[in-house]
């Protein structure tokens, strides 16, 4: 399988230096590979805390990695040549969960659409600069007519941000990492919204990482999941088996707790444990939280054991399962043309 | 209606603005049951905080309530003197409004900022008297004494709504409104958050407004749904009937957009936007997004008019069956009812 853009063991840890007590380790050993021969929509989710937002600013190239590399194209990001790093701004991009602060309040809105085409060179003529930026906007629901010319504040939340997938596609990427792009919009323009998002992908063929705590949002829109807690590795798998049949205790918290808008399907009975405030966590760190807690997770980090072809727990419930042997765990996720007629279970 | 704590009759307000004047809440009303749990939701700009904000009295200029009644226990609190109505904020209605866990004074332990609210309402007791309460206070939300005694930044993102909570509690007011009280939770915490509010109304007896844009909390926590279009309530029913059987074209798109568990790559949003407030369409508001909208539909307005399922629907769909035996004035939800004008 060939790496389109990849974390390879890679560590992050925020604060403070080796003797220091407010060390973070948002990110811990995780490597995953988004692939050139299928481009498939991953959502990786978690709370606060789990180390999404931490994947998405290394794979833009944001932040470095304390240990272990990025790589694109087979580059490591790390040491890109000008050329290559270009490219890898151009191809990789992001759309961000403000709608408001990634646009310049001076400039009108067309600046934003404008600035790219210029910078990677993609028009040959102001009028073709112009039918590019029509069609992206149509492409997103805008009417350029009530669209451009305007001013940020005068857009809703919701208008910024499809201008924000226009801009994407002006740019055709090959990977967009969309870090919460809906959750500052309102609920009734997500679903457009989240609509411009699937057709880059099932379109044009982008690449989609989507960012979120919205597990609903995550299900309807991609084809694999990843459930990060604490900066590792909860659940993966396809998304349909990891929503509809959660293995890991703390998926199956998230997914319990998902407010369900039918007032018949209430909230389920599994509730939060309150963490033991003074137990060191050596072993699984959803120890304090877990209602299946056995004596061995206090002290035994739990390895990512294989459930099917399609899921992997890192949860010692399934210690009968073999260990995934790749460190890689997006080998467990399907490729898209593989998913039709699968069943929860995977197989 | 005896069981009816709240009754809010033709709420007027408008903001004063230099193009004009914008109708934020254009004569809405509505009524609140003793021990009910009512959601408001609505997309920004429908009007749904400023009608929180309204209820309260602490709108201000350019806005300005220009009309209508807020009957609290049979008293308009838009007629009281403004000390008898901050006596009233908090001792008899009180609101968590949005982002209440990030207006927390950092420099202040928790305790003395609860201390605060009491000492401002003129509640006067000893410090130890003050502490016990405090104490008691965070254990009715859930939080540990220890609480008390730390800063704002020490606490997770939950612990602070809940602390929020306990503020907006701490006179045991008869109305709770919460303003979007978990946006910017997660999932797992936002569940713990409303179940701490759930559990707290039922104490203390009293009935809440819920205002907010999730659909899915509404169903989880509300017993009857209210939904704002443009300054106006379009629909107000059981919650069951909101979701099952929802009667307003735009209640209808907006349940149909929702995303859901059980349809995947399923994207229905709503086409067009919010209309302007400046310049909204004449006739009924949500007319130029409406699949449904009739010739008439761009002149006149709808009235709010119940059906003789309980549902109450502003739209010319249902004009010819209005359930007849209703007095004119009101019904019996006590609602005003206007005869909607007939063409």
């Amino acid at each position: 399988m060939s790496g389109l853009l990849e974390l390879r063991n890679v560590t992050k840890v925020f604060g403070g230096g080796i003797f220091s007590k407010n060390r973070t380790t948002a990110l811990e050993d995780l490597s995953f590979t988004l692939d050139t021969d299928q481009s498939s929509i991953t959502s990786i989710v978690g709370e606060s805390g789990s180390g999404k937002t931490t994947v998405a600013r290394l794979l833009l190239g944001m932040i470095a990695p304390t240990k272990g590399h990025i790589f694109y194209k087979g580059n490591d990001v790390a040491e890109m040549s000008r050329v290559e790093r270009k490219e890898f701004r151009r191809e990789v991009q992001p759309i961000f969960q403000d709608p408001f602060e990634v646009f310049n309040p001076f400039y009108k809105v067309d600046h934003v659409l404008k600035v790219p085409i210029s910078k990677f060179k993609l028009a040959g003529s102001a009028g073709e600069e112009r039918s590019m930026i029509n069609d992206a906007l149509e492409m997103v629901g805008l009417r350029p007519d009530e669209t451009l010319g305007r001013y940020p504040h005068q857009l809703s939340g919701g208008q910024r941000q499809r201008i924000m997938v226009a801009r994407s596609l002006l740019l055709k990427p090959r990977v967009i990492l969309a870090d919460e792009p809906v959750s500052m919009v309102d609920a009734s323009l997500r679903a457009t919204i989240l609509e411009s998002i699937h057709k880059l992908n099932r379109e044009l063929g982008i690449s989609i990482l989507y960012i979120t705590h919205d597990l609903t949002t995550a299900y309807q829109i991609s084809d694999n999941i990843l459930v990060l807690y604490r900066g590792s590795v909860a659940e993966g798998g396809s998304v349909e088996a990891v929503i509809k049949d959660p293995k890991h205790p703390y998926t199956q918290l998230l997914v319990g707790s998902i407010p369900q808008p039918n007032p018949d399907l209430t909230w389920s009975e599994r509730t939060s444990v309150v963490p033991v405030a003074n137990r060191a966590v050596t072993g699984c760190k959803f120890a304090d939280r877990c209602d299946s807690v056995m004596n061995l997770c206090w002290n035994n980090v739990p390895p990512r054991y294989q459930l099917d072809r399609y899921r992997v727990a890192a949860c010692h419930l399934f210690q009968d399962s073999p260990v995934m042997t790749a460190a890689d765990v997006s080998q467990v996720f399907a490729a898209r043309t593989e998913m039709s007629g699968q069943t929860p279970s995977g197989k | 209606m005896t069981g009816d704590v709240l009754q809010v009759k033709g709420l007027q307000v408008y903001y004063g603005t230099r193009e004009g004047q914008v109708n934020a809440v254009n004569d809405v009303s509505f009524t609140l049951e003793k021990d009910e749990r009512l959601g408001l939701v609505g997309e920004s700009g429908s009007g749904k905080t400023t009608l929180a904000t309204a209820l309260m009295r602490l709108i201000k200029a350019p806005g300005q309530i220009k009309g209508g009644e807020v009957l609290l226990d049979g008293k308009d609190l838009l007629k009281l003197s403004n000390e008898k109505m901050r006596q009233a904020r908090s001792t008899e209605i009180s609101m968590i409004p949005q982002g209440a866990m990030n207006s927390l004074n950092p420099v202040m332990r928790i305790r003395d900022q609860m201390i605060d609210t009491l000492r401002d309402h003129g509640v006067k007791r000893t410090k130890s008297e003050f502490r016990k309460w405090a104490a008691e206070l965070l254990e009715r939300v859930g939080l540990p004494k220890e609480v008390a005694g730390m800063y704002p930044h020490e606490l997770s993102g939950g612990m602070k709504q809940r602390v929020a909570i306990a503020t907006g509690i701490c006179l045991n007011p008869k109305v709770i409104i919460a303003d979007e009280p978990t946006s910017a939770l997660d999932v797992v915490v936002q569940r713990e958050v409303m179940t701490t509010l759930r559990l707290v109304q039922k104490e203390l007896g009293a009935s809440v407004i819920m205002i907010g844009h999730d659909m899915g909390l509404m169903a989880q926590f509300t017993d009857r749904i209210g939904v704002m279009y443009a300054g106006k309530l379009v629909e107000v029913a059981s919650v069951r009937d909101i979701f099952n059987k929802p009667l307003h074209p735009y209640t209808q798109l907006l349940i149909a957009s929702l995303p859901s568990l059980e349809a995947k790559e399923v994207f229905r949003g709503i086409p067009g936007r919010t209309p302007s407030l400046l310049n909204p369409p004449p006739g009924c508001g949500f007319h130029p997004r409406c699949p449904k909208a009739m010739e008439h539909c761009s002149r006149l307005v709808p009235a709010l008019q119940k059906m003789a399922t309980g549902q109450s629907v502003a739209c010319h769909l249902y004009d010819e069956t209005t359930d007849s035996t209703d007095s004119p004035g009101t019904s019996g939800n006590g609602e005003l009812k206007i005869a909607a004008p007939q063409h």
